[in-house]
């Protein structure tokens, strides 16, 4: 972009503000800024800028490079969820494009201020990723660069394993606890010879460690890994924390992804396009809501829902208005109010309905030989597919269940199958990883083919066995 | 009240933490491909290919593993354009192509293992894979042969070409004429004072040595058997090739009788018949007494077969012939190639076993991922051990 269109485009961006807080949309101010595309690449790699440095990002960085490079995707925007948010856009785009893009970007951050689910949110994530890149410098600088990959590797690796529900946590943290045992019989006549006197007092079960289940993995080896480092845990705390950051914009992106698309066709529609920056815009918007075979497309299906709910709220059907009170006209009110309470989950939960399932043309596929094929339309079940895939974010859902297993320290975990087998190879290579951390044996228990079975790994390499019962 | 926004642009060009972090990751590949040697060394797509073009060889556990669900048995959900239906295919899957014969564990089989495709060219698969071989008890011998000339630029003369003037010998020589005559400092340069730095041209050399392959092409020798052969020779072929210039190469099939082929056809040919080991060992020993003396030529005859030889009289007779060219080689090298490992033990390895002498090499070679460590004990440099006494 040259300095004419530069101005140009900040023109428009101080129209497109006014019309969407005439909308009713309710941003943080937004900084923009104009980056070459290799700038776009690397915050898309790292998720934030300034983020710390690990090979993973790196391929990330390769990867979507090598498809801009190809002209097999682009990324057109980034917006940063802070107070101010920051959004790139990139320099190389058309007006048009970034007035596009401008549009959806203070649509998504409207959202990241009002979705309840943002509520808790660092809004100064960048300060605090800086200063994480930072410490880890540090660390590589005194331990090494290797160490911390090492580590790094590790953590990364279960990264996706903490507490989504923070503010929700159970009473006070778990204390390691002390084991109190019977002394073993010495011979097997003990219980004859005891016979006349009185009877001992009943030692209470040990204390379970941890006392509840805990979801929080990387809290719990932070807190409770035998023999990490003080600098080691502070890395996995910090993991941690940027990725809680990122979890509610896993939670809510079909949501986020469809408010953006909703809102930015509406205010597009209201700037004074000519006729070929009309077709530009219509081809950019289809192209972006195009739908996937292999995926479901967050932007359209997202914005399809708000339209559906816009429109039902605003034309009930007669049943709608007897049955349900519904009085009409209230669909931008409910769509404000559905941006504010839903996550993905209850949003496809409480309006994709059977019509919209059908004219979305969703379907679930699976693997039967060497091909990919359609195996189900029926709404219901694609919906509620689509929704279990959701549950702990498409994660396998597993907690500590025992810190001090065999009372030998040993860490023994359980998923909690709900249908979907873990990938075994994966696991067992994780299995290392957490072995690494915890440095005693580890255990995970799980169902495969519908049998209980435990995977082990002791340090020397892993072995499946089952559960006897 | 709209919220205030800003738009600005700033100077990027000095920010590279992607390209700092992808060049890390690229190096995480090169280590992958030096683990998994042993693995693509063997893959098809290599000894097929024409040797200049690039390669991808699939390297497994570059991906960070995480708990997760088993891709392959789970139901995914999609979009159409608004006519799908149940039953319709939406593509095949795509892993699990391009893999030789005898490969245990096919990708495809495994939906959950993910394959990373790294770009190689074959020199550089080379370099990692030769990085530490090389001829074993190699020893100089005869008159040498010219390896390679080099030029070397390490020589001071007093008359050279202006652009090569040493000025700081030139500068000394000065300065030390000056002190002789009882004057100090510098000046007064006269031609006698020039220094000019100058170049030499150097020959390496290099000890002869002759490798003579040979290879069984009977009935019995299945694809795997072939395939393995085909394999090794390749790399031991580039090998010599690359790391030593003046290597000859004698190549010998052999079923029930020997004959001595070219490079080609000894890589193409496909026979039947049977099996008569010694054949090739005459041949070989043949050759090497006539155009090979043992004074002037390193020799090396290296075998590779299934070991189903025609009977205990001719295992008889490829002993004494081995024992024979052990005579006046340098090492003798035997693979035997047994699928899975399933033979039983009357084969040619079995009588070799009776031979004790460290320069007889025998590997016995049972899965794919055996090419590379076969190599390896080939080639790996190994000096003459002193003698010691009998006890």
């Amino acid at each position: 972009m040259n300095p004419e269109e530069v101005r140009e485009l900040e023109t428009a961006i101080g129209l497109i503000v006014e019309i969407a807080d005439g909308m009713g949309l309710d941003p943080y101010p937004v900084h923009f800024e104009l980056v070459p595309a290799t700038i776009m690449y690397e915050f898309g790699a790292y998720g934030l800028p300034g983020r710390f440095s690990h090979w993973t990002h790196g391929r990330a960085y390769q990867q979507i490079k090598t498809m801009y490079d190809y002209g097999l995707s682009k990324i057109y925007e980034l917006v940063i969820n802070t107070n101010p948010a920051y959004a790139f856009l990139l320099e190389n785009n058309t007006v048009l494009q970034n007035k596009l893009v401008a549009a959806h970007v203070l649509a998504h951050v409207d959202f990241f201020k009002n979705n309840a689910y943002f509520e808790h949110t660092n809004r100064s994530m960048l300060e605090t990723v800086s200063i994480n890149a930072e410490r880890l410098r540090r660390y590589e600088f005194e331990h090494g660069r290797d160490e911390v990959e090492k580590l790094l590797d590790a953590v990364l690796s279960i990264q996706e394993h903490i507490d989504n529900n923070p503010r929700l946590r159970h009473g006070a943290p778990d204390e390691p606890i002390h084991r109190r045992r019977l002394d073993p019989p010495s011979t097997p006549f003990d219980d004859m010879l005891r016979l006349g006197e009185a009877k001992r007092e009943e030692v209470p079960e040990p204390r379970k460690f941890p006392a509840h289940p805990e979801k929080d993995l990387l809290l719990f080896l932070a807190d409770h890994a035998p023999d990490l480092e003080p600098w080691q845990r502070d890395v996995i705390h910090i993991v941690r924390a940027e990725q809680l950051y990122f979890l509610p914009q896993m939670q809510t992106k079909i949501m986020n992804e469809g408010w953006a698309s909703f809102w930015h066709a509406r205010i597009m529609r209201e700037l004074d396009l000519t006729e070929s920056e009309y077709v530009q815009f219509a081809q950019l918007h289809s192209g972006v809501l195009s739908p996937s075979k292999r995926n479901v497309n967050p932007y359209y299906v997202g914005m399809k829902i708000f339209e559906d709910i816009e429109r039902r709220w605003d034309e009930p059907t007669d049943d709608e208005r007897t049955k349900l009170g519904r009085a009409g006209g209230e669909g931008r009110a409910k769509v404000f109010e559905v941006r504010q309470q839903d996550n993905d989950a209850s949003f496809l939960r409480n309006y994709l309905t059977k019509e919209l399932v059908e004219e979305l043309d969703l379907y679930l596929y699976r693997l039967e030989g060497d091909k990919w094929v359609i195996v189900e339309k029926d709404w219901e079940v694609v919906r509620d597919t689509i929704l279990n895939s959701m549950t702990n974010f498409g994660q396998p859902y597993i907690v500590v269940e025992d810190g001090d297993y065999r009372r030998g320290r040993e860490l023994y975990l359980k998923h909690q199958h709900e249908g979907d087998d873990l990938d075994l190879d994966y696991a067992d290579k994780t299995l290392k990883y957490l072995y690494q951390l915890w440095s005693r044996p580890v255990h995970i228990e799980t169902i495969v083919d519908g049998k209980s079975t435990v995977l082990t790994y002791e340090g020397q390499r892993g072995r499946a066995e089952a559960v006897r019962r | 009240m709209p919220p205030t926004v800003s738009l600005s642009r700033n100077d990027w060009t000095l920010h590279r933490k992607g390209p700092i972090d992808q060049a890390r990751h690229n190096e995480r590949v090169k280590e992958a491909i030096k683990g998994n040697l042993g693995e693509i060394v063997s893959q098809e797509s290599i000894i097929t290919s024409d040797g200049k073009k690039i390669v991808k060889v699939p390297i497994r556990s570059l991906d960070l593993p995480r708990f997760r669900f088993d891709r392959g048995r789970k139901n995914h959900a999609g979009q159409g354009q608004g006519k799908s239906k149940v039953g319709d295919v939406l593509g095949q899957e795509a892993q699990g192509q391009g893999q030789g014969p005898g490969k245990g564990k096919q990708a495809g089989e495994q939906p959950g293992i993910d394959y990373y495709e790294a770009e190689i060219t074959i020199d550089e698969l080379a370099a990692l894979l030769f990085e530490d071989l090389g001829l074993p008890f190699l020893k100089p011998k005869g008159k040498a042969l010219v390896e390679s000339e080099e030029v070397r630029f390490d020589q001071i003369r007093k008359s050279g070409v202006m652009s090569n003037l040493d000025k700081r010998r030139t500068i000394r020589e000065n300065l030390m004429r000056n002190a002789r005559q009882g004057r100090a400092g510098f000046g007064g340069l006269s031609n006698d004072d020039l220094r000019f730095k100058t170049w030499e041209h150097r020959i390496r050399e290099e000890s002869n040595a002759v490798v003579i392959a040979m290879r069984d092409v009977s009935g019995s020798m299945g694809e795997f058997e072939k395939y393995i052969t085909r394999s090794f020779y390749f790399w031991m072929v580039r090998f010599l090739r690359t790391r030593y210039k003046q290597v000859q190469i004698v190549f010998i099939t052999h079923h029930t009788e020997a004959k001595e082929v070219d490079e080609d056809t000894f890589f193409n040919l496909g026979e039947s018949g049977g099996t008569k080991v010694s054949s090739a060992y005459q041949l070989a020993l043949d050759i090497a007494n006539e155009r090979y003396p043992a004074s002037e030529w390193n020799t090396y005859p290296f075998h590779f077969s299934d070991g189903d030889n025609w009977g205990e009289v001719d295992n008889q007779r490829c002993l004494d012939l081995v024992k024979a060219l052990l005579g006046r080689s340098n090492a003798f090298g035997y693979g035997e190639i047994q699928e899975g490992g399933r033979r039983s033990p009357s084969t040619l390895m079995s009588a070799f076993h009776q031979i004790r002498d460290p320069h007889f090499i025998g590997v016995t070679i049972t899965k794919k991922e055996d090419v590379y460590p076969a190599l390896k004990s080939f080639f790996s440099t190994r000096e003459e051990l002193p003698k010691v006494a009998a006890r």
